[in-house]
């Protein structure tokens, strides 16, 4: 299409033309998931706040600063009596909860840990304080639908799929920008002319403002659907390498103490504190060892995880090295993927840009919509004579 | 008068705005990931910008 209402429209050279298509295609087939995506991401920016306020739960004592932490063995005793017959998989101390240690207990060690329950204990008085179940919680149904929509890994890979496409609609986006904007001056808003007019220029004016955010928001989001791949990259290779002597060992019968474990990590360690312990036999470490993950103090080193293995029969370490690249750079997508690096504010701030996303795929859907079916009778006689030259770029 | 038509823009003239607040955008993404304080201001200030012209320009009176 290069005319509409006797202007030329586009100089509809070859390249162009298939940067539009490019564009249409790759948008049509993702922008139903993206929006989805989009609303189910926005209350979880907030699911902290929102499941504070929707869900009772026991706080830790309040102590002053500088009181020491309970033993973790205690800790872990007390939350494993409320599960009898079960164990512990993993420790994890939460960011944004310092008082509370969190324990994921599963009926065995070789449960799938996603069907875990975590136990919260007080950092302090090693106490338990409760272990709500999730799985009912809206949060948890929007996670679900945000990372698989319920069908597991292939339903992860698949968003994966959608996000890529998503990524290429914003590039050939850039693209059909320019013959767009010909006649036109940044942030043109015709808001005398007809709907489709407007729209379009919501649609590329929110769009080229929004490009770095929408590609790295996107693209971290694509990176995150391939942890459980990143994960058996890392056991099969670092974790095999640095745990090749004891490849054919059992779980040892009885454990050596967790709290020594930690204790070890951090005397290798001594700049960084621990994040996370993987008992021996779950899926961050192997059979015979704790893997104490480490994180440092800054944004990006709290999220850059070291892990320590730890001998759990002698209680001695084993070895520490950094993380491969590919497991620093899932490390690195997670907080540029959900914008809780920079407080409260940047969380407000991602809620507006996704929102303005969300407007983004909805006038481009709008707008290609009626691009393919226009409307006959009065109302269209009244727009055609009048579709400037910007509506090429709605894809045709 | 931005709404006004020019005569037909370079892809400079068109991109350049764009770029520069892309250019900001990454910027802003970045910096609060590299430390706290300052850090997260400068980053606040920077997403903030593209929201900011969105909403200018779509509640900017008309001036023909």
């Amino acid at each position: 299409m290069n005319r509409v209402g006797g202007r030329i429209v586009i100089s509809s050279t070859k390249p162009l033309r298939r940067w539009h298509w490019v564009h249409k295609w790759s948008s049509i087939v993702c922008t139903a998931f993206m929006l989805m995506l989009c609303i189910t991401g926005l209350p979880l920016i907030f699911h902290h706040e929102i499941d504070d306020l929707l869900h009772e739960e026991v706080k830790a004592s309040v102590v002053p600063e500088g009181t020491p932490q309970a033993n973790l063995d205690r800790a872990v005793g007390n939350a494993l009596a409320k599960f009898p017959g079960q164990v512990p998989h993993f420790l994890i101390w939460d960011r944004d909860e310092p008082d509370a240690l969190l324990v994921s207990i599963g009926p065995t060690i070789n449960a799938n840990p996603v069907d875990n329950r975590l136990a919260r204990v007080d950092v302090h008085t090693g106490a338990f304080l409760d272990s709500p179940d999730v799985t009912g919680r809206f949060t948890y149904i929007m996670l679900k639908l945000h990372t698989d929509m319920f069908a597991g890994l292939p339903g992860k890979l698949f968003l994966g799929v959608m996000g890529i496409l998503f990524c290429v609609a914003v590039i050939s986006g850039i693209v059909v920008y320019a013959p767009a904007m010909r006649k036109l001056k940044f942030g043109a808003y015709r808001s005398e002319r007809p709907r489709i007019v407007r729209w379009l220029d919501v649609h590329n004016l929110a769009g080229i403002l929004l490009v770095m955010w929408t590609l790295v928001v996107g693209f971290t989001g694509v990176i995150n659907t391939w942890a459980d791949l990143v994960l058996k990259a890392w056991q099969f290779g670092q974790l095999a390498e640095m745990t090749a002597q004891y490849k054919d060992r059992q779980i040892p019968a009885k454990l050596s103490s967790v709290q020594e474990a930690v204790d070890v990590a951090r005397k290798t360690i001594p700049h960084m504190q621990a994040a996370f312990v993987a008992y021996p036999g779950s899926i961050f470490t192997s059979k015979s060892h704790y893997a104490v993950f480490m994180r440092g103090d800054t944004p990006v080193t709290s999220r850059l995880l070291k892990p320590t293995l730890i001998d759990a029969e002698t209680g001695k370490l084993t070895d520490s090295r950094d993380m491969p690249w590919f497991v620093s750079a899932l490390f690195l997508s997670q907080p540029l993927h959900f914008g809780d690096y920079g407080g409260m504010p940047l969380k407000v701030i991602w809620a507006l840009l996704d929102i303005i996303t969300i407007v983004i795929l909805w006038t481009g859907l709008y707008l290609w919509l009626r691009r393919r079916k226009p409307r006959t009778g009065p109302a269209a006689r009244r727009t055609a004579p009048s579709s400037p030259a910007g509506t090429s770029a709605v894809p045709s | 008068m931005i709404a006004s038509r020019p005569a037909r823009q370079s892809l400079r003239q068109i991109f350049l705005a764009p770029l520069v607040v892309g250019l900001l955008s990454t910027v802003g993404l970045v910096s609060a990931l590299v430390g706290d304080g300052v850090w997260d201001g400068v980053s606040w200030l920077a997403l903030l910008l593209p929201i900011l012209l969105y909403t200018g320009f779509l509640l900017r009176p008309r001036r023909d």
